[in-house]
C-alpha cells in the first residue's frame, strides 16, 4: 500500500481536526422519543418498551443495570471518575421521516470530510444524512449477493427482531454483563450496532463496511455488535472512519462480541477519531475455535480518554489471534489501549503489535495481558510495542502483564520508546520538507507497517489524518 | 548569470568546541571544487553547516548564495534555494517509501513556495522521470517501493543520494565522500551522473579521500583543510599530489595549523 501522502490535493485551511467545535446537534424536537437525563430502572424499561423487545431482553437489561450499579469503577487505566452517569441521555429515537439534509451540516465539518477525501456516501452517513441513491444501489446489489449466500448483515436491533433464535444463542455469551462495569452499562442501555452471520464455508471477499448499513440507526453511544463466523467461513468487517465522529454526549461505551468457529477467519478493523470531550470505553472480545484466525486492527485517535483492549480467547488447538493497534494521543487526550490474549488450549498462538504516538502533551499507554491457562502447552505469544514521543510534554507508558499457568510455552515481549530523531528531521528537511511535513512523514513511516494492513481508502484517510494532526504543531 | 556560493571567515563550534576556524570558499555555478584533508579536520562539519544542520553553533562569518544570507534559513529553505548535500552517512527513515519521499522532495524543491498539503507534481510525470533517472544510475526500479535507506547496503545508500541529486538538480551540491564504499562501476556511474548534471548549472564541492571521482570530474580547484581552515588551494594536480604523498608536506608548510590539529582532532 502506498502511503500516498501524495494523492491529496487539498486546499490549505486553518481548520485542524483538533480545533473543531464538536457536534452538530439536532434540535430535540426532531426526536419522537428521548429519554430524560439519568439512569434508572424506569429509563431502561422505557428503552426496551420503545424498541418493542421480547421479555428476555428486557429482563437482561434490567439485571445488567443492577450489575452496573454494583460494580465498582475500574481503579486503573484512565481518569473515569469524572463521568457523571446521571447527566447523560441514554436513548434517543430520531423521527423516521425527519431527515437531516447535507446542506444542514455545518460548513467546517463538510470541509473536513472533503479534506479527508471521504467518499460521498460515507460523508453523509457520518453526518447523519440518509445515504444517497448511488449508495442504495451499491448497498442493494451487495445485500442481494450476500443474502443469496445466506449472509446476514444488519443492525443489531433488527437482528433481535428478525433472527431471534440465532441472536439469543450468542448475545451476551462472549461478554457477559458482569464482565466489567461498562459492559454492564452497555448491556442495560444498548442500541444499534452491527449484526453479522456468515454461514459455514462462505468466504466474503470484500470488506463489509458499517456505512453501507443504511436505513438503520447511526452508530450510537452504546452500540452493540455481534458477529458469528461459522466453520470455515471468512470475512472482514470495517467500521468507523478517520473523520472526527461528533457525539453530543460525552460517553461512548460499546460492546463487540465475536465468535469465529473452527477453521474460520475474521478480521475486524476499526478506525475511530472521537471529538475531545468523549470518554470512549469499549469492550471487545472474540472467541476463536480450532484452527481459526481472529484479527483485530484498531486505530484510536481523539477522545478525552479511550480505554480499549480487544481480547481474543483462543479456545481450541490451532487457534491464532492477532491484534494490531495504533493510538495517537494529542493535547488533552489519554489513549489507554492494548490487547488481551487468553490461551485456553494447547498449540495456540497470538501476536500483538502496538504502535503509539503521543504529541502536544498527550498520553499513550499500552496495557496488555497475555494469559496462558493450565494445560495450554506449546503456546506461542509475541508482543511488540513501539512508542513514538514527539515532544517533551507528551508521555508514553507500557503495562505488559503475563499470567502463565503452564510453562511449556514461548512468550516474547519487546518494547521500544523513541523520539523523532534530529538526524531524521534534518535529512528530510535538507530535501525541501518543512519541519511539519518531515515530522508527519516520520510518523507516517512509523505506523506504516500497520496502515498497510488497512483497506486502501482507510489507509489513505489514516495518513491524511496523521498529517492533519501534525500540522501547525511545529516550527 | 551564474550564481555564487560564498563562504567567508566561517567559524563554527560544537558544544563550545571550535571546529571551523575561519573558512573562506567561493564556488560558482558550473565549477567543480575538491575538498581534501585528514580525518577530523572539519570537512563534514562545513558540509552540514552549509546545509543547515541545527547542532552546529555559528560563532562568526557568513554564507551567502547570490547575496541571500543562507545562515538565516532553515534546511528546508536552503534546499528550496538550490543547496544540496549528499550525506556521508545517509539517514534511514523506516516506513517511508523512496518514491513518496522523492515525490515530496521534488515537489518542494521545484516549487519553493509550496506549503505542506498542497499539490504534488503529477504522479504520471514523476513516475516516468524517476524511472529514467534510476536506470541512468543503475538502481533497480524495485528500490522505489522500498523504505528510505532501510536495509540498504553502503553503496546503495550512496547511489540513492545521487538519485536525489539528479532529481533535485540543485544549483550547488556538496558530495561528502560519496565515493567511499562504492565499487568501481558505481564510482563510474556516479561520476557520469555528476558530469551530466554539473554542466554550467551546478557548482559542486567534492569531499573525498580518493582520486577516482576526481579523475572523471576534474576539479578546477583543490582545497586542503587542516584543523578547521582551508590552508591551501591549487588545481587538479594538488589532489593528485596529496593522494600520492599524504599530508606530511602540507603540515610542514603550515606548522601552526598542524599544531592545533593535535589539540583539536579526536581520531575516529
Ligand atoms: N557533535 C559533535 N560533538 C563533538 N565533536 C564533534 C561533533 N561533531 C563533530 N565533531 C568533531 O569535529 C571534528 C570535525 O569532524 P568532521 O566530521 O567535520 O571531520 P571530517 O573532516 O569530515 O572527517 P572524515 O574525513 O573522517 O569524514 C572532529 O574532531 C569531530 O570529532
Ligand atoms: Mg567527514
Amino acid at each position: 500500500m502506498s502511503t500516498d501522502l501524495a494523492v491529496q490535493e487539498r486546499e490549505d485551511q486553518d481548520v485542524g481536526v483538533g480545533d473543531y467545535q464538536f457536534g452538530f446537534h439536532d434540535p430535540t424536537d426532531k426526536y419522537v422519543f428521548k429519554s430524560r437525563r439519568g439512569l434508572d430502572r424506569e429509563i431502561v424499561y422505557q428503552i426496551s418498551e420503545m424498541k418493542k423487545e421480547p421479555k428476555w431482553m428486557r429482563d437482561f437489561r434490567i439485571s445488567s443495570l443492577e450489575t452496573f450499579f454494583q460494580k465498582p469503577m475500574p481503579s486503573w487505566g484512565g481518569a473515569v471518575e469524572e463521568i457523571d452517569f446521571q447527566n447523560i441521555f441514554y436513548y434517543m429515537k430520531a423521527a423516521a421521516n425527519l431527515e437531516k439534509s447535507w446542506e444542514d451540516v455545518p460548513e467546517d465539518i463538510r470541509k473536513t470530510y472533503d479534506r479527508l477525501g471521504i467518499p460521498e456516501a460515507e460523508k453523509k452517513y457520518l453526518a447523519g444524512v440518509k445515504a444517497q441513491y448511488e449508495s442504495e444501489v451499491i448497498y442493494g446489489s451487495l445485500q442481494e449477493d450476500l443474502a443469496k449466500q445466506g449472509v446476514l448483515f444488519t443492525d443489531t436491533d433488527s437482528a433481535l427482531r428478525d433472527h431471534p433464535d440465532l441472536f439469543r444463542e450468542y448475545f451476551g455469551k462472549i461478554i457477559p454483563p458482569n464482565d466489567n462495569k461498562f459492559a454492564a452499562l452497555n448491556s442495560a442501555v444498548w442500541s444499534g450496532g452491527s449484526f453479522i452471520y456468515v454461514p459455514p464455508g462462505v468466504k466474503i471477499e470484500f470488506p463489509l463496511q458499517a456505512y453501507f448499513r443504511i436505513n438503520s440507526e447511526n452508530m450510537g453511544q452504546f452500540e452493540r455488535t455481534l458477529i458469528i463466523v461459522d466453520e470455515g467461513a471468512s470475512a472482514h468487517y470495517v467500521e468507523g472512519c478517520t473523520a472526527p465522529t461528533y457525539s453530543s454526549e460525552s460517553l461512548h461505551s460499546a460492546v463487540v462480541e465475536i465468535v469465529v468457529k473452527r477453521g474460520g477467519r475474521f478480521r475486524y478493523t476499526t478506525i475511530q477519531n472521537w471529538s475531545n470531550n468523549v470518554y470512549n470505553l469499549v469492550t471487545k472480545r472474540a472467541m476463536a475455535y480450532g484452527d481459526s484466525l481472529m484479527e483485530w486492527v484498531d486505530g484510536n485517535l481523539g477522545s478525552k480518554l479511550t480505554m480499549k483492549y480487544p481480547a481474543i480467547y483462543l479456545m481450541e488447538p490451532g487457534a491464532r489471534g492477532e491484534t494490531l493497534s495504533i493510538a495517537f494521543a494529542n493535547d488533552g487526550q489519554h489513549q489507554d489501549a492494548g490487547a488481551k490474549m487468553v490461551h485456553c488450549a494447547p498449540n495456540t498462538s497470538s501476536r500483538v503489535v502496538s504502535k503509539s504516538i503521543s504529541k502536544g502533551g498527550g498520553r499513550a499507554s499500552y496495557r496488555g495481558l497475555v494469559k496462558v491457562e493450565k494445560g495450554a502447552t506449546n503456546c506461542k505469544s509475541n508482543v511488540v510495542c513501539d512508542a513514538l514521543i514527539l515532544d517533551s510534554k507528551s508521555r508514553s507508558d507500557t503495562y505488559p502483564y503475563i499470567e502463565a499457568e503452564d510453562d511449556q510455552i514461548s512468550l516474547e515481549h519487546e518494547a521500544s520508546v523513541s523520539k523523532i530523531g534530529e538526524e531524521q528531521l534534518f535529512y528530510l528537511m535538507s530535501r525541501g520538507m518543512t519541519e511539519a511535513e518531515a515530522s508527519a512523514m516520520i510518523v507516517t513511516g512509523f505506523i506504516e507497517p500497520l496502515v498497510k494492513e488497512l483497506p486502501m481508502e482507510y489507509a489513505v484517510e489514516m495518513n491524511r489524518l496523521i498529517e492533519l494532526q501534525m500540522e501547525g504543531s511545529v516550527g | 548569470m551564474s550564481a555564487i556560493l560564498k563562504i567567508s571567515d566561517l567559524r563554527v563550534a560544537v558544544d563550545g568546541k571550535p571546529i571551523l576556524k575561519g573558512v573562506n570558499l567561493e564556488i560558482r555555478q558550473g565549477e567543480i571544487h575538491a575538498l581534501m584533508g585528514p580525518n577530523g579536520c572539519g570537512k563534514s562539519t562545513l558540509a552540514y553547516v552549509v546545509a543547515g544542520h541545527p547542532k552546529y553553533e555559528i560563532t562568526g562569518g557568513a554564507i551567502e548564495l547570490d547575496g541571500v544570507n543562507v545562515l538565516e534559513l532553515d534546511p528546508c529553505q536552503r534546499a528550496r534555494l538550490g543547496i544540496f548535500l549528499a550525506f556521508q552517512y545517509p539517514v534511514t527513515i523506516p516506513g517511508v517509501k523512496v518514491s513518496d519521499f522523492l515525490r515530496h522532495a521534488v515537489s518542494n524543491v521545484r516549487n519553493p513556495d509550496r506549503k505542506e498539503g498542497e499539490g504534488l507534481i503529477p504522479m504520471k510525470d514523476f513516475r516516468k522521470e524517476l524511472k529514467d533517472r534510476m536506470s541512468e544510475i543503475d538502481i533497480d526500479s524495485e528500490f522505489a517501493r522500498r523504505y528510505l535507506n532501510d536495509g540498504f547496503s553502503g553503496g546503495e545508500k550512496k547511489r540513492m543520494e545521487i538519485l536525489q541529486l539528479s532529481l533535485l538538480r540543485p544549483r550547488f551540491a556538496i558530495l561528502d565522500e560519496t565515493d567511499s564504499g562504492l565499487d568501481s562501476d558505481a564510482v563510474r556511474a556516479v561520476s557520469e551522473g555528476i558530469n551530466k548534471l554539473h554542466g554550467p548549472h551546478m557548482g559542486v564541492l567534492i569531499i573525498t579521500h580518493h582520486e577516482r571521482l576526481l579523475e572523471f570530474n576534474k576539479p578546477s580547484f583543490t582545497h586542503v583543510m587542516l584543523a578547521g581552515k582551508i590552508v591551501e588551494t591549487g588545481d587538479a594536480s594538488l589532489a593528485h599530489d596529496l593522494h600520492a604523498n599524504g599530508y606530511a608536506a602540507v603540515r610542514e608548510r603550515h606548522p601552526t595549523e598542524a599544531a592545533e590539529e593535535q589539540a583539536v582532532t579526536v581520531k575516529e
